[in-house]
């Protein structure tokens, strides 16, 4: 997903052996008991809209379900690539499938309450995933379609029933989801928030400001976008999974907007803070990780910059000037805008480093091989002479936001660089991303980001590049490319299939479906960038998962 | 006897007078105004460099409109990188390099690690040339419709009224920011003429435009003081067409007042133009002006303040000199002022 509309970053994790250590030294009840209590605080330049678990689709507030709601099944909270571990979480266990792959049956937990004190029992369940559709929910369309009554739902989501899809059974306690067709990813798509189980009185419209009650250890108690969000305890939370759903150390997470990023900089180092959501801007970057360096987490993300090339428009819709601008572009360069070797690293194929099905190979490089090196201009130049494209007018899409910006006009360089009169157009950062979509625009070229949504290769590739997600005239089209390689989406479709009985090889093809996109080079791949969590000094034992990042319920201030 | 009745009876031919006429006072005064001389000379000065800008450019072997992030340079005998990756604690960050004080890299780089010196002179160009231009149309514009309005009187008069009230209750920068943003995103044609979304037309157009109710207000008020006046009086009795009344009569006598507001109109334009690349909705990358380095700095105000500092001050300066400037010529034309 795009870095505003996204929500899991994070990929080849390293894990932090220092903190886990810590954990591991004492036992948790002794930290407990020696670290419970206090107020985080948090600052962020603005809101993240919504409060609605099952509508919002932003990091920003993922990282904060984590704590207040809860799936049928979640993300262990844990450090690094633990975090991406499938534990049971309301259901007791993590079910076998039958029925040739396209049915599970989950039994529930029994004696979890909501926060507002209501059992939780199966016909929740029911109604929070048809509540899916009922307020279309942005991955309604792609992550839940594979239920069966699915279609219905969507195309009329006010009666959504789900009618052969989700079947609860309170007698047994158990829930019963059918599927249309095996689906390797379907428990990844169920830790969601989106798939959060709520009470089945919320409101079948998006909430807006007011929090629905959760099962989490912590519940929102205020939310106004123009000022704060505040959460405390759930008074009736018990942890039934230290994995799942730990209990947190602190007693309360009070969360501040509006402040400009150097001001939330200057907030942390005067402990006014203890953590900032936006990325410190770069040229307090030295000055942090050089005077607070003690107070600095670098972990890496499961992401990448790219630049989409409209393969339907002019000189784009020549391969040969794609191929160029990919063997042009000096990914050094771009590293050093993101903040220097640190903090990104160059790649030039579409799976990051670490990610399920990625293997290290680069073809638009000095020297192909396993890494990237060097531009090759000679060669870009060779192609674009070749192509007869020279002189055309290209004008490179970015957002406003810094590095974006920054990005872009490099970007806009080199194809001067190679004798086109390129210029760079930034638009605001909430309405890039779709106006780079809507091929009404005749966006050219354009600069964006996908962060995972969960560790699976088609999450990238058959995202962003499959004929599926080409919607023309779209706002939402991801696949801004415009590409459509009928003979690749096949390769995907059966990937995907495979992945259910043999995901290794599953993985293996999606490392040649990688390379077969970049012979086609609908993208350039920039680089893979890293996350800086920059903290206050009271704040002890962070864990940062691939999946949801700082995991703040593990973390204390006393 | 008849030779003296000749000469007492003959006239006497008065004396010539070699009287000089309004702009030549008004050069004078200028002349003689200490302002004014200081003024003129710091924008002199300011176009000159600005105008010497390739020159210096192709002096520090660099292209201010290209990035350089790989780039070096020989600096006191040593080779060091344009772009310098922070080498403390945890080696977070790249910074530009900061001024150097020599042809090369004067005032440090920026973050495409591009000569902020050479970027300087180029924006200083770009923004000039987007002030005159904009006070030149807004000139011409304002001088049109205060003449007709104000000469025509009755529903002309209350129709063009009305409408520079619309525009003036705008906020001028809202509707600057309102108009660049619906015309930036897309090219636009008038007749055989095409407008691309980064052409410098646009800033030129929008800014000439939304000052116009400025001008016009007063050149109306003087058109209806003129009007009632007894030599446009006469020259209406005797039957002179109305264009000839509104050429020979009242454009001479509004002139003046359209040149006072040359100077305020130039400042004003520079500080918008500013505004609106700042906003990146003035000029478009990876052309340059005052107001997109500025933008551009600000990324860098806590390492490389040098960045926006440079051409805040160069605008500071120049909109500064415009504004004395047009004090003494206010002053210089001013029949009634008496310069000390």
């Amino acid at each position: 997903m795009n870095r505003r509309t996204l929500f899991t970053l994070f990929g080849a994790g390293l894990a932090l052996a220092s903190t886990t250590s810590l954990v591991s030294a004492q036992s948790r009840a002794d930290l407990m008991a020696a670290h419970r209590g206090g107020t985080l605080k948090l600052v962020a330049r603005a809101a993240g809209g919504t409060i609605d678990p099952q509508v919002n689709y932003t990091l920003q507030y993922w990282q904060l379900y984590q704590s207040v709601y809860d799936g049928l099944v979640a993300f262990q909270k844990g450090n690094g690539i633990d975090g991406t571990v499938l534990v049971p979480d309301l259901a007791e266990a993590i079910p076998e499938a039958t029925n040739d792959g396209k049915t599970y049956v989950f039994k529930l937990r029994q004696g979890i309450k909501f926060s507002d004190g209501s059992d939780l029992g199966v016909d929740d369940v029911v109604a929070s995933f048809q509540r899916i559709f009922k307020v279309s929910s942005p991955t309604s369309g792609t992550f839940y379609n594979g239920i069966v009554g699915a279609d219905a739902c969507i195309a009329d989501p006010a009666t959504c029933t789900l009618e052969g899809g989700v079947i609860g059974d309170a007698a047994a306690g158990t829930v019963t989801i059918n599927l249309v067709a095996p689906d390797p990813e379907f428990f990844f798509k169920i830790a969601v928030p989106h798939a959060a189980i709520l009470p089945a009185e919320a409101p079948t419209t998006d909430v807006g400001v007011e929090p629905i009650p959760g099962t989490g250890a912590y519940m929102f108690t205020t939310y106004n976008p123009n000022d704060s969000l505040v959460m405390v305890r759930n008074p009736n939370f018990v942890e039934w999974s230290e994995q799942a759903q730990p209990d947190g150390y602190v007693d309360s997470i009070e969360y501040a907007f509006g402040l400009t990023d150097e001001g939330e900089v200057t907030a942390v180092q005067n402990g006014q803070a203890d953590w900032m959501f936006d990325q410190p801007p770069t040229d307090r970057l030295a000055e942090i990780g050089t005077n607070y360096a003690d107070q600095v987490h670098v972990n890496p993300l499961t992401a990448f910059w790219y630049a989409p090339m409209n393969v339907n428009v002019a000189p784009f819709n020549d391969v040969r000037v794609r191929q160029a601008l990919n063997y042009a572009i000096d990914r050094n360069a771009l590293v050093g805008i993101f903040g220097g070797q640190v903090l990104a690293q160059p790649v030039c194929q579409i799976l990051p480093p670490g990610f399920p099905g990625h293997e290290d190979t680069c073809m638009y490089t000095k020297d192909p091989g396993t890494t990237w090196s060097a531009p090759d201009l000679e060669k870009a130049q060779a192609l674009v002479d070749e192509s007869g494209t020279k002189g055309m007018d290209i004008t490179v899409i970015t957002e406003d936001a810094v590095v974006s910006r920054d990005v872009g006009t490099y970007i806009a360089s080199v194809l001067t660089d190679l004798g086109y009169n390129a210029s760079v157009k930034a638009i605001s950062s909430n309405i890039q991303f779709t106006y780079i979509q809507n091929t009404n625009n005749n966006v050219q070229i354009s600069i964006s980001q996908w962060y995972q949504d969960y560790p699976a290769a088609s999450n990238f590739l058959n995202v962003l590049l499959s004929c599926a997600s080409f919607h023309p005239g779209s706002d939402s089209s991801v696949n801004i490319a415009g590409f459509c390689d009928e003979g690749i989406d096949a390769r995907m479709q059966a990937a995907m299939a495979q992945a259910v009985t043999d995901p290794e090889a599953a993985n293996a093809e999606w490392a040649k479906i990688d390379q077969a996109m970049m012979e086609q080079a609908p993208m350039a791949p920039l680089f893979t960038p890293k996350h800086v969590d920059f903290l206050s000094k009271r704040v002890q034992n962070f864990n940062f998962s691939n999946q949801f990042q700082w995991v703040m319920a593990m973390s204390w201030v006393q | 006897m008849t030779d003296a009745l000749t000469s007492t009876t003959s006239a006497p031919v008065p004396e010539k007078r070699s009287g000089r006429g309004p702009w030549a006072t008004a050069l004078s005064r200028l002349r003689r105004s200490r302002s004014a001389v200081l003024s003129s000379l710091v924008l002199l000065i300011i176009i000159v460099m600005c105008a010497l800008a390739p020159f210096y450019a192709s002096l520090a072997g660099s292209d201010p409109f290209r990035s350089n992030l790989g780039g070096k340079i020989m600096l006191n005998g040593a080779e060091v990188a344009v772009m310098q990756p922070s080498t403390t604690g945890l080696g977070l960050g790249v910074s530009p390099i900061g001024p150097t004080w020599t042809t090369q890299y004067m005032l440090g780089a920026d973050t495409q690690g591009r000569d902020v010196a050479a970027r300087l002179l180029y924006g200083g160009r770009n923004s000039l040339f987007i002030a005159g231009a904009a006070t030149v149309i807004c000139l011409i514009l304002s001088a049109v419709i205060g003449i007709v309005a104000g000469f025509s009187g009755g529903v002309v008069d209350m129709v063009l009224s009305r409408i520079m009230d619309v525009l003036w209750a705008f906020p001028v920068y809202l509707l600057a920011i309102s108009l660049s943003i619906v015309l930036l995103n897309s090219s636009f044609s008038i007749g055989p003429f095409t407008v691309t979304s980064g052409s410098l037309i646009l800033p030129i157009g929008i800014i000439g435009v939304i000052y116009v109710p400025y001008v016009a207000r007063p050149v109306r008020s003087k058109v209806l003081t003129l009007r009632n006046s007894e030599f446009v009086l006469a020259s209406v009795g005797l039957g002179m067409p109305v264009h000839r009344v509104l050429t020979r009569d009242i454009l001479p006598n509004v002139v003046p007042t359209l040149i006072v507001f040359v100077p305020i109109l130039l400042a004003l334009a520079i500080v918008t133009e500013s505004a609106l690349s700042f906003l990146s909705i003035g000029v478009q990358p990876p052309d340059a002006s005052w107001g997109t380095i500025i933008q551009d700095g600000q990324t860098l105000l806590y390492s490389r303040p040098m960045v926006a500092l440079a051409p805040g001050v160069a605008i500071a300066v120049t909109v500064l000199a415009l504004n004395v400037l047009g004090d003494c010529l206010r002053d210089a034309l001013d029949p009634r002022f008496k310069l000390g």
